[in-house]
């Protein structure tokens, strides 16, 4: 049904046009020292999905915040089915009909899903009748195929469904034009899939949706027509998504061609580095969260770990760092026994880890790049001089891996939260690789970011790879797991499934669904 | 992208300007955090004037009396470092327990016990009377010191081990410090049935210009006493710990993100403690400084809330050691030149004023104001 209906609207597009039901025209819009929008234009079909792409930074979310009446333009102007609009909030926007999912949900989460829908609209005046407005809610969500309970409290709700219920908000309000603003960084895999189908059944109800965005593969799965921003320029403007390939867009998006297969160099595995023995781990809530998990990494290899969100990956790394008691099974490090041992246990004896949140772990916001690379070398020598720090050395330290690592910063005392996603991400990689590492530990290293820096990040981890460190890459990926990974082992509540060499997706696929690997072989 | 920018709505009617605030993208030069301080506390003398006006004074006579009154000679200026004194050392303390953001707002309490550890020394008597005064101030100041450090151990421990909220705790270990030197005023030291001890002998006061008058004739009626010096001092030290040392590095790390820190492998406990104890230390310093160098007797009230104000000094020094000294310095002529005006009332409203204005230009440093014009024709 999708793709007829995909071809539907392609056909529209090239026959007798629709009539655009929003056009942006020449739109300009400035931050203190940033031209976010160049006067970018934009127009959207009715009843289409309508891909917006771009790096981070290149003005998406800038663009679409104008529509939404969250921001004004400083040129430009709006129309909305042929007529000029102004929205000075975003009120108005969604009495016109526009509303916007931000990224970052906007909801109580101590009161249910109906409650949080009915806030800040005029209706019910005085008296809550909740249990109608319980019904006019299931309604919608059920026209829709939304799925979820009106009545459960937010902080039920997985972030799938708290997703949901900011669309059904927005859906309640009676916005015909639906703003996702990257909404699936939040998901998991099957999640995914589920709020495409969901974008399939409106787009099919009538509803225009513009999808903000800058995953080229879900670009291409959902989106009849593209435009590509780049630096606050349109640079492709209502492509449809099947006549492009990958490369094009990705060339769109960046400006230049992006390598999509990385050269790796053949290389024998040397001796044993990571070894973790028949883990067992609870995670915060006291609920056991790896059970009796096994693998190993060798010298000069990159071994990835695949599986779904929330199945243990965290809770590993956390244990092999020493932040995570271990309840049972060993960890070894080079022959060291390393769990349960301090943090710094482990740092002394070369072990890099690339946390996940690089906001709230991996970096301190406040603190300057030359505070937040000496973090695991503060202590020693020659940045450390008995008690003291020695500021040169430190300065020094820092500039050195600014220029060698690219860091795009005015100077090494710019503070970390100045620093774009990417450019922290430089900063922790120079930290973390600089320290000569045995094992590096890279947790999701590239999400969020954007191809430029997916590459630049992709490319680091080779090399350790053949400087002979070994990576046990955790990731959501795959993609990326199976160009960069020379085994994968996959992770299932706990517990390893399996490991392939050959990136078969379709074993992997299996196995991140809680097959082991054996009943797979023996099932052929 | 930042947020969204905050708008101003009325207006749009009758103005084609609009005022707009904007996160700052980038650091703001050197100067201008001084310039906007400066401005500040112009506005709020301003404000303060209207005040005085209203209530049937000449502000601009009351604050040339106020200068005077604080910064006028020598004599004046002494008895200000002399308000400052204390408050520079229990400002350094709040500040360095604030940069790890552990929130010890008892350093009243840390003064009192430092007042009572120094006062111990002289009062049980630890150290016979006729003791040199280069025994005596060591002596009391160790005392003073470890007196303050165990006041703020206490709550430091807690915090560590259960967790247990520090601001609590240090708040209620306030009402214990000042009623346990009660206790010892009412019970223990008291001289003759008055609330309070007999007076410390000569050897165990702090040295002041004055004791100088007979070799330099110009530090006559001169009150300031080696306390001021201890404080100064300690801005150093501290200024070294934070900004220098692999400690301050790691307190610093703590109190931006503690996440980070311990990914980095920081022992937060343990610095937990040791900050709180630091803190205390300071406090306890002041209280001992104060004991010895001013009031030379334990008694009842030895602190218009010198642990209290500096919280504030800490807080609008923005945790910087040497800005500590100069706040506490105003603050110490506002003081005293309060007084002279009026006993309480229109000077605690101007100091609270002034409190008002320099917290709520910090706005200006993180934000941009741009007047921009509305473009849309509509």
């Amino acid at each position: 049904m999708s793709e007829s209906q995909a071809t539907a609207v392609y056909n529209a597009t090239s026959s007798p046009p629709r009539p655009p039901v929003i056009q942006m025209l020449g739109i300009v819009k400035r931050f203190p020292g940033v031209l976010a929008n160049d006067h970018a234009d934009f127009e959207v079909l009715e009843g289409e999905i309508h891909a917006l792409l771009g790096e981070n930074g290149a003005g998406k979310s800038t663009l679409m915040n104008i529509l939404a009446g969250l921001y004004r333009q400083d040129a430009g102007m709006i129309l909305l089915r042929g007529k000029p609009v102004t929205f000075s909030s975003p009120r108005d926007a969604i009495q016109a009909g526009i509303g916007m999912v931000h990224q970052h949900f906007m909801l109580v989460p101590s009161q249910t899903v109906t409650e949080n829908i009915l806030l800040g609209l005029d209706e019910p005046r005085f008296l809550l009748r909740l249990s109608e407005f319980d019904r006019k809610v299931a309604e919608v969500s059920e026209r829709f195929g939304l799925k979820v309970d009106p009545r459960a409290k937010v902080w039920q709700l997985s972030v799938g469904e708290q997703q949901r219920v900011e669309i059904l908000k927005m859906l309640y309000r009676g916005a015909e034009i639906l703003i996702m603003d990257e909404p699936t960084a939040v998901l998991a895999p099957q999640e995914i899939e589920g709020l495409f189908t969901t974008l399939r059944a409106m787009a099919a109800e009538g509803k225009t949706i513009i999808f903000i965005s800058h995953k080229l593969q879900e670009v291409m799965a959902i989106a009849d027509r593209v435009t590509v921003l780049r630096k606050g320029k349109v640079t492709a403007s209502g492509v449809p998504a099947r006549g492009m390939s990958r490369a094009e867009l990705a060339r769109l998006m960046v400006g230049r061609d992006v390598l999509f297969h990385l050269e790796k160099e053949a290389k024998t595995p040397g001796e044993v580095v990571l070894s973790v023995q028949d883990v067992y781990a609870e995670n915060d809530k006291g609920l056991p969260a790896l059970r009796g998990l096994s693998l190993e990494v060798r010298s000069g290899e990159i071994v990835g770990l695949a599986g779904v969100a929330g199945n243990g990956q965290r809770e590993l790394s956390q244990v092999i760092t020493g932040l995570r008691k271990c309840l049972k099974g060993q960890v070894w490090l080079s022959g060291e026994l390393v769990s349960n041992k301090p943090v710094q246990f482990g740092i002394q004896r070369g072990l890099a880890y690339i946390p996940e949140d690089r906001h709230q772990v991996g970096s301190a916001p406040n603190l300057s790049i030359t505070d937040n690379v000496i973090m695991k070398s503060y202590n020693k020598e020659p940045i450390a001089h008995g008690w003291m720090i020695d500021m040169t050395a430190a300065t020094r330290f820092a500039e050195d891996l600014k220029e060698a690592y690219e860091i795009m910063a005015p100077t090494v005392r710019t503070p970390a939260r100045l620093l774009s996603g990417g450019n922290l991400q430089r900063v922790i990689l120079a930290r973390e690789i600089s320290g000569k590492p045995r094992l590096i530990l890279a947790v999701q290293p590239t999400r969020g970011l954007d191809v430029g820096a997916i590459e630049g990040v992709q490319r680091l981890l080779l090399a350790q790879r053949a400087a002979g460190a070994a990576v046990l890459l955790i990731s959501e990926e795959l993609e990326e797991l199976i160009s960069l990974s020379d085994r994968i082992y996959v992770i299932y509540e706990g517990q390893i499934m399996g490991q392939v060499t050959d990136g078969n997706i379709e074993k992997i696929g299996l196995m991140m669904t809680g097959t082991p690997l054996s009943q797979i072989e023996t099932g052929d | 992208m930042g947020q969204a920018s905050a708008t101003t709505g009325g207006l749009n009617r009758w103005l084609p300007y609009r005022i707009r605030f904007e996160p700052r993208m980038k650091e703001v030069p050197a100067w201008y955090p001084l310039a906007v301080t400066i401005g500040a506390i112009v506005v709020a003398l301003f404000l303060g004037g209207i005040l005085i006006s209203l209530a049937g004074g000449d502000p601009l006579r009351s604050y040339a009396h106020i200068a005077r009154a604080s910064f006028g000679n020598l004599g004046v200026f002494s008895d200000t470092l002399v308000k400052a004194t204390p408050l520079i050392l229990v400002g350094l303390g709040c500040s360095i327990a604030f940069r790890m953001k552990l929130w010890n707002i008892g350093a009243e309490g840390q003064f009192f016990l430092g007042a009572f550890g120094a006062s111990a020394v002289v009062l049980t008597p630890l150290l016979p009377p006729e003791s040199p005064t280069w025994l005596f101030i060591p002596v009391c100041m160790l005392a003073g010191i470890l007196a303050g450090a165990l006041w703020g151990f206490v709550p430091g421990f807690l915090k560590a081990r259960y967790n247990v909220n520090e601001i609590i705790t240090t708040l209620m270990m306030n009402y214990i410090a000042v009623a346990w030197n009660n206790f010892f005023i009412y019970a223990v030291w008291s001289e003759g049935g008055f609330q309070m001890s007999r007076m410390f002998s000569r050897s165990a006061w702090l040295p002041r210009l004055a004791d100088y008058a007979r070799e330099v004739p110009l530090f006559r009626g001169l009150t300031v006493h080696l306390g001021l010096v201890f404080g100064l001092l300690a801005a150093v030290v501290v200024w070294y710990i934070v900004y220098r040392s692999r400690w301050g590095y790691e307190i610093r790390l703590i109190g931006d993100n503690p996440r980070a820190a311990e990914y980095a492998g920081i022992n937060i406990r343990r610095n937990t403690i040791l900050v709180m104890m630091l803190s205390g230390a300071l406090a306890g310093l002041a209280g001992m400084s104060e004991i010895t160098g001013v009031v030379h007797r334990l008694q009842g009230s030895i602190s218009p809330g010198y642990g209290f104000t500096g919280i504030i000094i800490a807080w609008l020094a923005k945790l910087n050691p040497f800005a500590v000294i100069i706040v506490s310095i105003l603050f110490g002529a506002l003081i005293l030149a309060g007084r002279e005006i009026q006993p309480s009332g229109i000077p605690k409203m101007i100091q609270g004023i002034i409190l008002v204005s320099l917290i709520a230009s910090d706005f200006l440093l993180r934000y941009r104001v741009r007047i921009v014009r509305l473009v849309e024709e509509a």
